[in-house]
């Protein structure tokens, strides 16, 4: 092999040359890269199990839960009784977020009773501080315990000790940053549909 | 170009040694046993400190040839796998040995890693020139825990479910992204079968190619500027003028290969104790909940992770919540793992060892050790278990004493780090010896 010739080389031109072959390479590295990631989003088959769950109000008795599973998470429908509701309204000065101002929900469900009827709270059973599954613990006072004599009845997670009243709104200084999360749902009689705005 | 003649000296005769050779005329078989084993020349005075290194390379292999057994049986698919767990224990013959093999040898690794790192705290092992082997070992520690937290999800025990929900939302908790960044990592709207799926994935052979890659680093940035020794002061320094070897080096074959068969040894009778005898470990290495199978639906009453990742769960929690975000904690987490990154240039001393450090920097590595087996111990234990501050104090009234107690002792942990500059530099340290002292 002869010595490798270097006369006649432009060197601006040759770093033009692999600068834009370095560049056209690493653009198609990145454009592979996307099938792959997206590979990784909800699949059709997630997405369908996502469609929205139906419930028929008239078997839930005063006071009782029920949780059904929408998008793999536990949603409550709370029948909640007039003593609940009386109750509820005497803890905003315990709240974090009492009117649920930084919380999520949809428009209909931003109001005192967090739900479209108060009578019936739907709410996401999942903790806003990092996704555990909290309890009911609808007791009041001493009756509820460990919980305090204050206790004014609600929901207690526990992974990091949050609490919350019966509207799914956080107390104060708890771990959970926010209320729970209201899922879109719609009423019609007594036909629940939770997943859609819609009935 | 034609290589220069290798030598060939010094070789068994007969086939072995032919054999030898023809390798090596096409492979640098010599010349790599040489510069890793039998002429690496590593410091005379190892101590009992140094078991940890070669003893985390044994686990390795251990987890890699027990991990490959378990995946002819285990199924990765929410339908199938806690079951499969089950007939592995029960059915599959020595199921339960290499399954327990496995469970145990995940802690052990945790156990033999943080020794080994804090013999490089207590020795200066990260100080210049072996910044690179400290950088590569922290990202070893941290695929470790990527590793460990993947493949918990895979028993599909409700542990497993529920330590993987907190894990991924605390993904969630990142602003702008965060739910979006969530659902991606589970493929789902929850945790199902397509996090479990890929998880394992991930778990059988994502992480573990990469893992093999950063020890290799690991140990070739090591043997590129030697081992540092509990003394803290160099022996290439003092060379033999004749044979250009360290005066306190010797080869490491045999003399710490030998000396790491006894460690290995010892460390085999305390491994196949536990395997034998306490394979769950009272509920620390295998914890009861997860035999419980996976239920999306119901949380279990207390969540804690498994022991290693402990000290950093109680900091998570410590945290309260800020600007209606949970991301603070997340933060300071995170942070808790990378601050290990900037440790090289942190330290400011003179000397390296513990045995020259003055008592300020002795004081503060006592604290750090402290507050990290106090976290530890907090993060598997409700907040609640200290009770609560008297309700008439200040301020603090009605706060769980644990939660206090976590918030401080994160803040030592992290000034460890952040006042390191400062307290090392002005440090009464001791004149380090010339030479290696036993």
């Amino acid at each position: 092999m002869s010595a490798i010739v270097e006369e006649g080389v432009d060197p601006k031109k040759r770093r033009l040359l692999t600068i834009a072959t370095a560049a056209v390479g690493a653009a198609g590295a990145a454009s592979v890269a996307v099938p792959f990631l997206f590979s990784m989003k909800p699949s059709a088959r997630a997405l369908a199990a996502g469609a929205a769950v139906e419930v028929d109000l008239s078997l839930l008795e005063p006071g009782q839960q029920i949780t059904v599973e929408w998008r793999g998470a536990p949603v409550w429908v709370l029948h909640r009784t007039q003593d609940m509701l009386t109750q509820l309204a005497k803890n905003d000065g315990f709240l974090a977020d009492p009117a649920s101002g930084s919380s999520k929900q949809p428009e209909y469900a931003k109001n005192a009773h967090r739900s479209r009827d108060p009578k019936y709270l739907v709410v996401k059973g999942v903790c806003t501080h990092l996704g555990c599954s909290p309890t009911k613990r609808s007791e009041i006072g001493a009756a509820a315990g460990d919980l305090g004599a204050d206790w004014p009845g609600g929901y207690f997670c526990p992974c990091h000790q949050s609490k919350f009243d019966l509207s799914g709104r956080v107390f104060k200084g708890m771990p959970a940053p926010t209320n729970l999360e209201i899922p879109p749902y719609a009423i019609a009689g007594t036909r629940l549909v939770v997943g859609d705005d819609k009935a | 170009m034609a290589a220069a003649p290798k030598n060939h000296d010094n070789l068994p005769g007969g086939i072995l040694g032919k054999a030898i050779i023809w390798v090596d005329d096409r492979f640098p078989l010599l010349e790599n046993w040489k510069a890793h084993l039998s002429e690496y020349y590593a410091p005379k005075n190892f101590n009992f400190w140094y078991y940890f290194g070669s003893l985390a390379m044994l686990v390795l292999v251990l987890q890699i040839v027990t991990g490959i057994f378990l995946t002819m049986n285990y199924k990765p698919d929410a339908a199938l796998a806690f079951a499969s767990v089950e007939y592995i224990m029960r059915d599959v013959p020595w199921g339960w040995l290499i399954r327990y093999m496995h469970s145990t040898g995940a802690s052990m690794f945790f156990v033999v890693v943080y020794l080994h790192m804090f013999r490089g705290l207590m020795y200066g092992s990260y100080r210049k020139p072996r910044e690179l082997i400290w950088i590569f070992g922290c990202l070893i520690y941290l695929t470790l825990m990527a590793e460990a937290f993947f493949g918990y999800l895979l028993p599909w025990g409700q542990m497993s479910y529920w330590g993987a929900q907190v894990i991924i939302n605390l993904f969630a908790t990142v602003p702008f992204i965060g739910e979006d960044l969530a659902v991606w990592i589970r493929g789902d709207y929850n945790v199902g079968d397509a996090t479990l799926n890929r998880f394992f994935a991930f778990h059988v052979i994502a992480l573990p190619l990469v893992l093999l890659g950063l020890v290799a680093a690991h140990i070739l940035a090591l043997h590129e500027v030697g081992s540092n020794n509990p003394d803290g002061v160099e022996i290439k320094k003092n060379k033999d003028p004749k044979t250009g070897t360290p005066l306190d080096g010797i080869p490491f074959h045999p003399y710490y290969t030998v000396k790491d068969i006894v460690g290995v040894v010892v460390f085999l009778m305390i491994f196949t104790v536990i395997v034998f005898f306490m394979p769950e470990m009272g509920g620390y290495f295998l914890e009861y909940n997860n035999f419980i199978p996976a239920d999306p639906l119901k949380t279990p009453e207390h969540i804690a992770p498994v022991w290693y990742f402990t000290p950093f769960y109680a900091m998570l929690r410590a945290v309260p919540s800020m600007f209606g975000s949970q991301f603070p904690g997340v933060a300071v987490m995170g942070a808790a793992t990378l601050i290990l990154f900037a440790l090289p240039w942190l330290d400011r001393g003179k000397v390296k060892s513990i045995r020259y450090r003055g008592p300020v920097y002795k004081a503060w590595l006592w604290a750090f050790v402290v507050s990290f087996l106090i976290l530890g111990y907090l993060g598997v234990v409700p907040t609640t278990v200290w009770g609560q501050l008297p309700k008439g104090l200040p301020l603090l009234g009605g706060m769980d004493t644990a939660t206090l107690v976590a918030r401080l002792l994160t803040i030592v942990y992290f000034l460890f780090f952040l006042l390191m500059p400062w307290y090392t530099k002005n440090d009464k340290e001791l004149p380090e010896p010339e030479r290696v002292t036993s």
